[in-house]
């Protein structure tokens, strides 16, 4: 597992693994919705942790296809069925490598993309605290999603429409934490709800992804 | 005689036959009754004039929305425990009726909130959750359309059901969450049940069933038209190979 998990790692950050273009895109649609509202700061300011949420979820949706779908063109998926530990582990560790190179980055610089959208100086803290809880659900159920659209023509496109009413929870939980937190209200309700929903997430959906990716694979 | 033995096809096709006139003949009579009654010979509201009669169809379509993805679940769980391919045909019949109920309950909530709330929309947990459950009725509609292979797309939308009935449940208390959170909603819940007094509840009820029989109706109609599809399908391949 361990050893599946370092080289998705591998795979990723070397050239060419599609590492940082999720953290590219987060920034650019941070700066696009900046411009489509307007320069006007306390406005901005107001919007920033849920701006934030929704650009970050997006970026997160970008590096989805990629999830399965190399290894299930080479080949790779196929032995890993074979392999010695189940097709749940490899889900998992799967969607540990996705976090990694996804969401955890996305939630490191989500701070700094704050400084564009004139996040009071509160927010900082809750943005990043909110988004490091939410991602692991955001990369485990969009492994789910990759398994279930794998192998389809326009799948990606399919991926997306089946995906984002699944991070609706997520977003609203995440969105929530990070608000109450700039604004200086109890965040406690909200982060504990939504560090339940990554922790399910990553205890159940691994056999939804790995029932999924067996049917296609069959 | 058990009640599996209507997991053949054959078998299902001539039950359902059978009782598809009667179901769609109560269905009518019911809408008919119900509706003439509700909007004909139900006095006014005092507060909300003529415009309450639309609860006629608002309340059994939204009813209907949730039953139908429910049956779409208890459906794929057979499907994915029993393998009977009635079950998966199915779901896959009841969902374009439960996206048109769905859509319906929308419509209606929006004319009769205009008046009545100032406003087509409002981001109620109520009408967000339902707009929700649109969208997964959307995407399980297309997971179907997607998948080439019968079997394969019988499996995934199945998985797909269950998982997405979880995050359903979740998104209803999520939404309930948010919304408190922004703003307190007592203005806009309006709890439909308090105010519905016994003239109303009467043809209420005959309206209710007869979108029940209409779902059934349309259901066991779309099941039988899967059914037949396949079988065509079967029978060009067959000849295809000769």
């Amino acid at each position: 597992m361990m050893a599946l998990l370092m080289r998705d790692l591998k795979l990723a950050f070397r050239a060419g693994g599609g590492f940082g273009f999720a953290i590219l895109f987060f920034f650019i649609v941070t700066l696009l919705l900046a411009f489509g509202i307007g320069p006007d700061v306390v406005l901005l300011g107001k919007i920033a942790p849920g701006a934030l949420w929704v650009c970050a979820l997006l970026a997160c949706l970008l590096s989805l296809d990629r999830l399965f779908a190399l290894d299930y063109e080479d080949g790779t998926l196929d032995l890993l069925t074979v392999a010695p530990i189940p097709l749940e582990a490899v889900v998992f560790a799967k969607s540990c490598a996705h976090w990694i190179t996804t969401g955890l980055p996305l939630a490191l610089v989500a701070p700094l993309l704050g400084i564009f959208l004139d996040l009071p100086a509160e927010g900082y803290l809750w943005v990043f605290l909110s988004l490091l809880a939410g991602t692991p659900a955001l990369s485990m159920i969009g492994a789910f999603g990759a398994a279930l659209t794998l192998g389809l023509r326009r799948g990606g496109l399919l991926l997306s429409v089946l995906v984002l009413p699944l991070y609706v929870p997520t977003l609203i939980f995440g969105a929530e934490v990070a608000r109450r937190g700039t604004v200086g209200m109890d965040v406690q309700t909200p982060f504990l709800l939504l560090v339940a929903l990554s922790f399910g997430a990553l205890a159940l959906l691994p056999f939804a992804a790995a029932a999924v990716l067996r049917i296609n694979l069959r | 005689m058990s009640l599996w033995e209507y997991a053949n096809p054959v078998k299902f096709f001539a039950l359902s036959g059978r009782i598809l006139p009667w179901v769609s003949g109560f269905s009518a009579a019911c809408l008919l009754i119900g509706l003439y009654w509700g909007f004909f010979h139900t006095p006014d509201d005092y507060r909300m004039g003529s415009t309450v009669k639309i609860i006629y169809i608002h309340v059994p379509s939204a009813l209907m929305a949730i039953n139908a993805w429910f049956m779409m679940l208890v459906a794929s769980l057979i499907w994915l425990i029993r393998r009977h391919h009635v079950s998966a045909l199915a779901a896959k019949a009841a969902a374009p009726v439960g996206v048109v109920m769905t859509l319906i309950a929308l419509i209606t909530g929006a004319i009769w909130g205009q008046p009545m709330w100032g406003t087509w929309w409002a981001w109620d947990p109520r009408l967000t959750s339902f707009l929700i459950l649109f969208l997964f009725y959307l995407g399980y509609m297309v997971m179907w359309r997607a998948v080439d292979n019968p079997d394969t797309a019988a499996d995934l939308t199945s998985v797909l059901c269950i998982v997405g009935s979880i995050f359903a449940v979740l998104s209803r208390y999520a939404v309930n969450f948010w919304n408190q959170g922004l703003h307190q909603g007592a203005s806009l819940s309006l709890d439909k049940e308090k105010n519905v007094a016994d003239v109303f509840y009467q043809p209420l009820l005959f309206s209710i069933g007869g979108f029940i029989l209409l779902f059934f109706a349309l259901v066991l109609l779309g099941t039988r038209a899967e059914i037949r599809m396949r079988r065509a399908a079967a029978l060009r391949m067959r000849h295809g190979l000769e």
